[in-house]
């Protein structure tokens, strides 16, 4: 049994769906990284920023 | 001038044989259509990617879903389904969990669907590459 914390698991997440759309949303290699970047950014970031804005809210 | 004249014959060459092949088998086995097409590297990434969202979510004892009682059931199972082969075998092997008891088992279950969702995506990507609407 694998038991990732919240953290692990959305970068898992981030990880494999960027890889995804990066490879089926550019036509490029090029462009394909930069895309595949982007996103795994966006994922990450975007958790972490909802994160903080639940963790005040909640204070 | 050329270069119109070639993606014409390309075009053409692309519309020999069964074109919804790289479709079906990439929605059977992950990155199998990419294969298909001799996109080894695109093929494995993919492969990489969509096995592994779907063997973590298996591997936090996430659930398979077996049938619809309601529209989220029903949602999830045609998530589900998108894995193709891996979703059969997965049943059959009686993997996953019948219900879900600890929060990681609730991400893996998001894990399963998504993995299908992705895959689906990737079949289609493979039959564009097939028509010649994507190089």
């Amino acid at each position: 049994m694998f038991l990732p914390s919240h953290f692990a698991a959305v970068v898992l997440f981030a990880l494999f769906a960027s890889v995804v759309f990066g490879i089926t949303q550019r036509e490029t290699p090029r462009r394909m990284i930069h895309y595949g970047i982007y996103c795994f950014v966006l994922f990450v970031g975007s958790a972490i920023v909802l994160s903080w804005l639940m963790f005040l809210i909640a204070r | 001038m050329a270069t119109v004249a070639n993606k014409n014959a390309a075009g053409q060459d692309s519309q020999q044989g069964f074109v919804y092949l790289p479709l079906i088998a990439g929605w059977l086995v992950p990155g199998a259509g990419h294969f298909l097409l001799r996109k080894w590297g695109r093929g494995a990434l993919l492969s990489a990617s969509i096995l592994g969202m779907f063997v973590v979510g298996i591997a936090m004892q996430g659930k398979l879903y077996a049938g619809a009682h309601d529209i989220l059931d029903l949602l999830g199972l045609a998530g589900d389904l998108g894995n193709g082969l891996l979703y059969v075998v997965s049943r059959a092997a009686g993997w996953g969990a019948d219900q879900v008891t600890v929060t990681t088992a609730d991400y893996g279950t998001r894990f399963i669907v998504v993995a299908g969702l992705l895959n689906v995506i990737a079949a289609v990507d493979a039959h564009n590459l097939r028509t010649g609407r994507k190089t």
